[in-house]
């Protein structure tokens, strides 16, 4: 029983990245129609977003410390971030601490201007052109933005702690009754599975409860319809892809204490954000959020020591296994519905 | 017994009864035509016949064997052929390879791996592809894409696919839906040339009276999915149940 | 001749003289001289110029004719390869066998994934494929270690003594052909310039060339045409009595054996073949080829797979010091504004280049270098002759297949 709690729990942080993920892919395909292969690499963005404020925060000036000597018997020169000269030694390095969750705030406009910029500089134009031209343009931008990446940042992960708050673990076995150490799970994990939460609830919250986001769902449905009643469809279009962007953003963010961020974190997450897309079913928002906490748990349980013993590699390939059998015996995924992609 | 027997074909979708209970019987070499207000259930009854949707109850029968559960190229090679309400050709090949693929299916069945021969040998195929062409008086796009025809001689070349089939049923969903009079008029005119020409049945499902009257032998009314009455085309002109059809068709719209 | 029209005669016979002569065109340059590194001359270089070119070939066989989208050929690729170094390590050093083995395997192999994935079309139809891929890919690198060598990958040890070669113990046997090492090379000198004629290249070569002859064949065959069906109008097919799946499931295969080959040859002439040949990147860096060079063409493929490999070499080795020569001649401001300018593209930028000029071909050709080059020739054309002419030529061209 504890061991099968703890793998769920060890399935929700890469599902909830996955969910996210698939969550904005699904956005953009429901409302633009396109498949947007470089919505990996707005992930990865999103990690440097975080990389790029910690480094802003640190960066520093020298100063001469007189109480404190080098070996030669001079002062000593020491950095002393900017910020503390603003907030106080105290204040500046709590800020420094926190550069992760600052970032949020951070990526936001930064996301969302990438994503708008995206959609009417360069997506828009592949609307009436086929799918197979959607993919390899997107693929195409994905190598671009990765590249870019890796020349401005390097090819090596960049390691970005949580705040210190976060950095220890929480004993889910003692709290539930079971023996202690038997169910670990660091803070930040929770923190992040609780952060996904939020943000899938509050995108499903405007989809559901604003009128804007009653006329997107609308013209997701019918879109010349919507249009013939005078609003400009387009626009909202727009944002929602600036919308999904920064859901990527904020989940590449937020994963960086988890998995130090490296220039191609986006290819390897998009592939499989893919199938889980699939397999939710195109098109399904809440088959998108499903099927992405579902293979997320499915592959931890997949790499338990007792399930590898038995099949082994099991983990490493267990998405696609399920994929390829879902596709197969539910074409349109776990909530798809008719007429998606069909043509 | 006609060469298409439908029994007691019923189709639900979801809480509509599109079809219900529809039997239908058309005749060997005659021109039968299904006509009825919009959402009467005709291209329903007309996609059942070639393997696009399977009814929930019933029969449909092609020269004593049943089409059900068969896919739509099975039931195309059994002899029935399909002109599409908005002319399906292959829109990217040039017409003369618009006319050589059905001449293939013809010959090769459903499948042939006939990937190293080269198509200036089949000269049966040809010769019977420039045949057609020239029936149709398409001769002269014989080289061009077939996207960038008019939509008159699009018409014309998905028939000539369907002919070149030598197809002992030939269905056509409103076979001159949007098209201009004149154009209708040949559509007409081509019909009854192959209706005498050929050995072959013909079923139409069709908006246009003009066009019903001009060709059918048979006519069958279809409103909310069930037959109304099958009769001939003078019987059916003054019959009180169509013009109720047809008539509470017009108050409802109007 | 030999069941081709003129035109594509013509083709394949210029094919034939530019792989014959390659260690000639390749080489415009001086050894020594500034300009030497674009010269691409050499075995290793034109052997990947080949063999990636029967695999882009495959490749536009399935996507260019039926325009299904495989987003994991490069498992066949991969597969092709570990088939073929078995055979070199147990069978025989001779090279054919071997290629042999790696198309039959890479055959049953696209016959596996095909029946499946080919349930599907579209979007799914290319996840699927990826899907298989990186399956392939993630056993390959682990559970089927054994079979694969996992991360290290496979090649030839001295511990290896296959059937039918007489090895000293110990030494660690060389692939030939029929006794001819695939290494093998010899060099002509004439005046500054030196040729380099290398075997292993000219096997596969001429490889090629028959792989490409078979896929004109097949283009321009009546199953070509019915792929071609198969683009245009799926439904219309199926209402005139032909069975897509068989139809695409038989390109598929083929296509496949095509990756198979190329993975062969690869084999053949390095005699090592490791897990990262079937990564998802690698089966993306054959759709650039075919779609760069021109998708559905019969050259393009070709084209793209020479550009891409010449473009990957020469782009990857300018640094800082060779582009300080090039822009040495202008002030020193403008010389260092253009070297930072110049620099994040070139050298280890090369895959930023490549994902540039990816997106540049998608966005403004999507016909690719073939179609490119038909518009330039149009212009030309045009202005040759009295204008209503050349519109109608032009016309006329739009509506036969390129070549």
């Amino acid at each position: 029983m504890d061991a099968i709690l703890l793998q769920i729990l060890n399935g929700l942080d890469k599902g909830s990245a996955y969910a996210l993920i698939a969550l904005g892919l699904t956005l953009i395909f429901g409302t633009l129609g396109v498949v947007n292969f470089a919505h990996g690499a707005l992930f990865m963005i999103g990690a440097f977003c975080a990389v790029t404020l910690s480094r802003i925060l640190t960066l520093s000036h020298q100063v001469v410390d007189e109480t404190r000597k080098d070996f030669l018997g001079n002062p000593l020169q020491v950095d002393v971030p900017y910020v503390y000269d603003w907030f106080g030694e105290a204040g500046g390095s709590a800020i420094i601490d926190w550069a992760v969750p600052l970032s949020i705030l951070f990526a936001i406009p930064i996301m969302l201007l990438i994503g708008i910029i995206m959609e009417r500089g360069l997506i828009r134009h592949f609307y009436k052109r086929p799918h197979a031209d959607q993919i390899l343009v997107t693929f195409g931008l994905a190598i671009v933005l990765q590249e870019v990446i890796k020349y401005y940042y390097g090819a090596n992960p960049i390691p970005t702690p949580a705040p210190a708050a976060f950095t220890g673990s929480f004993d889910f076995g003692a709290a539930l009754g079971f023996d202690p150490n038997t169910i670990i799970y660091p803070y930040w994990r929770i923190i992040y599975f609780a952060f996904a939460a939020l943000i899938i609830g509050a995108v499903f919250a405007f989809l559901q409860f604003t009128t804007y986001g009653m006329v997107v769902r609308a013209g997701m449905a019918d879109r010349e319809t919507v249009q013939l009643l005078g609003i400009d469809i387009d626009k909202r279009f727009t944002m929602m892809f600036g919308i999904a962007a920064a859901v990527a953003g904020l989940a590449g963010v937020m994963y960086t204490p988890i998995n130090s961020p490296n220039y191609h974190m986006g290819m390897d997450f998009l592939v499989l954000s893919f199938v889980v897309v699939v397999v939710g079913g195109m098109g399904s928002l809440p088959g998108a959020v499903l099927a992405g906490f579902l293979l997320g748990i499915l592959e931890s349980f997949a790499s338990m020591k007792e399930v590898l013993e038995l099949l082994p590699g099991i983990n490493q390939i267990i998405i696609y296994l399920v994929a390829i059998i879902i596709l197969l015996t539910r074409p349109r995924g776990l909530m798809g519905r008719k007429g998606v992609m069909e043509e | 017994m006609g060469i298409l027997e439908v029994k007691n074909v019923g189709k639900r979708f979801g809480g509509l009864q599109a079809l219900n209970d529809v039997n239908l019987s058309v005749a060997e070499n005659s021109v039968h035509a299904i006509i009825g207000p919009n959402g009467a259930g005709k291209s329903t009854l007309l996609n059942c016949f070639v393997g696009k949707l399977i009814p929930d109850t019933g029969s449909v029968m092609f020269d004593g064997q049943s089409v059900l559960g068969r896919k739509p190229y099975e039931i195309n090679q059994m002899g029935i052929s399909r002109v599409f309400q908005t002319p399906e050709i292959f829109a990217d090949l040039t017409v003369m390879e618009n006319m050589m693929i059905p001449c293939f299916a013809k010959r090769d069945g459903a499948f042939r791996m006939h990937a190293i021969e080269s198509i200036p040998n089949e000269k049966d195929i040809i010769a019977k592809a420039e045949h057609m062409l020239e029936d149709m008086n398409l001769s002269d796009h014989r080289d061009m894409h077939a996207a960038s025809m008019s939509r008159g001689d699009k018409r014309r070349l998905e028939i000539a696919m369907c002919l070149a089939q030598d197809p002992r049923l030939l269905l056509l969903d409103e076979p001159t839906a949007g098209m201009a009079r004149a154009d209708t008029n040949n559509t007409i005119d081509l019909l009854k040339r192959i209706k005498d020409e050929r050995d072959i049945t013909i079923a139409i499902i069709e908006h246009d009276m003009h066009v019903v009257f001009s060709l059918a032998e048979r006519i069958t009314v279809l409103a909310q999915g069930t037959p109304l009455v099958e009769d001939t085309p003078d019987n059916i002109k003054g019959h009180p149940k169509v013009r109720e059809a047809y008539l509470g068709e017009t108050q409802t719209a109007a | 001749m030999f069941g081709l029209n003129k035109r594509d005669t013509g083709l394949i016979a210029i094919v034939t003289v530019l792989v014959i002569l390659a260690p000639f065109i390749l080489n415009p340059f001086p050894e020594g001289s500034a300009m030497a590194q674009f010269n691409a001359g050499y075995p290793d270089l034109m052997q990947r110029f080949v063999i990636f070119g029967i695999f882009a070939i495959g490749f536009n066989l399935l996507f260019g004719l039926t325009g299904y989208l495989s987003f994991g050929h490069a498992a066949f690729l991969g597969v092709g390869s570990y088939g073929a170094i078995w055979m070199l390590k147990l069978f025989s050093l001779n090279v054919i066998p071997s290629i042999i083995m790696g198309v039959i395997v890479a055959g049953i192999f696209a016959l596996a994934v095909g029946f499946v994935s080919l349930r599907r079309s579209g979007i799914y139809f290319s996840i699927l494929t990826l899907a298989f891929a990186q399956m392939s890919y993630a056993l390959a690198y682990s559970v089927l270690t054994p079979i694969t060598g996992g991360e290290t990958g496979l090649q030839i040890k001295s511990t290896d003594s296959p059937l039918l070669s007489n090895l000293e113990p110990g030494e660690i046997g060389r692939a030939s052909l029929f006794g001819l090492d695939m290494r093998s090379s010899f060099e002509i000198e004439m005046g500054d310039w030196l040729f380099t004629f290398n075997t292993g290249y000219y096997l596969a070569g001429i490889v090629m060339i028959l792989a490409f002859y078979l896929a004109i064949r097949i283009t321009r065959s009546p199953f070509g045409m019915m792929l071609r069906a198969i683009k245009s109008n799926q439904q219309r097919l199926n209402y005139t009595g032909l069975n897509a799946r068989p139809y695409t499931l038989a390109v598929f295969v083929i296509s496949g054996m095509y990756a198979g080959l190329a993975g062969g040859l690869m084999v053949a002439m390095d005699t090592q073949v490791g897990p990262e040949r079937m990564f998802w990147t690698a089966s993306g860096e054959v759709v650039l080829m075919t779609i760069l060079g021109g998708a559905g063409t019969l050259i393009g493929p070709v084209l793209g797979a020479g550009f891409i490999k010449y473009m990957e070499n020469i782009i990857s080795k300018i640094n800082k010091g060779i582009l300080e020569q090039w822009f040495a001649f202008m002030p020193d401001g403008i010389e260092d504004l253009l070297i930072t300018l110049v620099y994040p593209f070139v050298g280890k930028g090369w895959h930023l280049t490549l994902g540039l000029m990816f997106m540049a071909v998608v966005i403004f050709l999507p016909g690719g270098l073939v179609e490119g080059g038909q518009r330039i020739g149009r212009v030309f054309r045009r202005r040759d002759r009295k204008s209503e002419h050349a519109e109608a030529d032009a016309a006329k061209q739009r509506n036969t297949p390129a070549e």
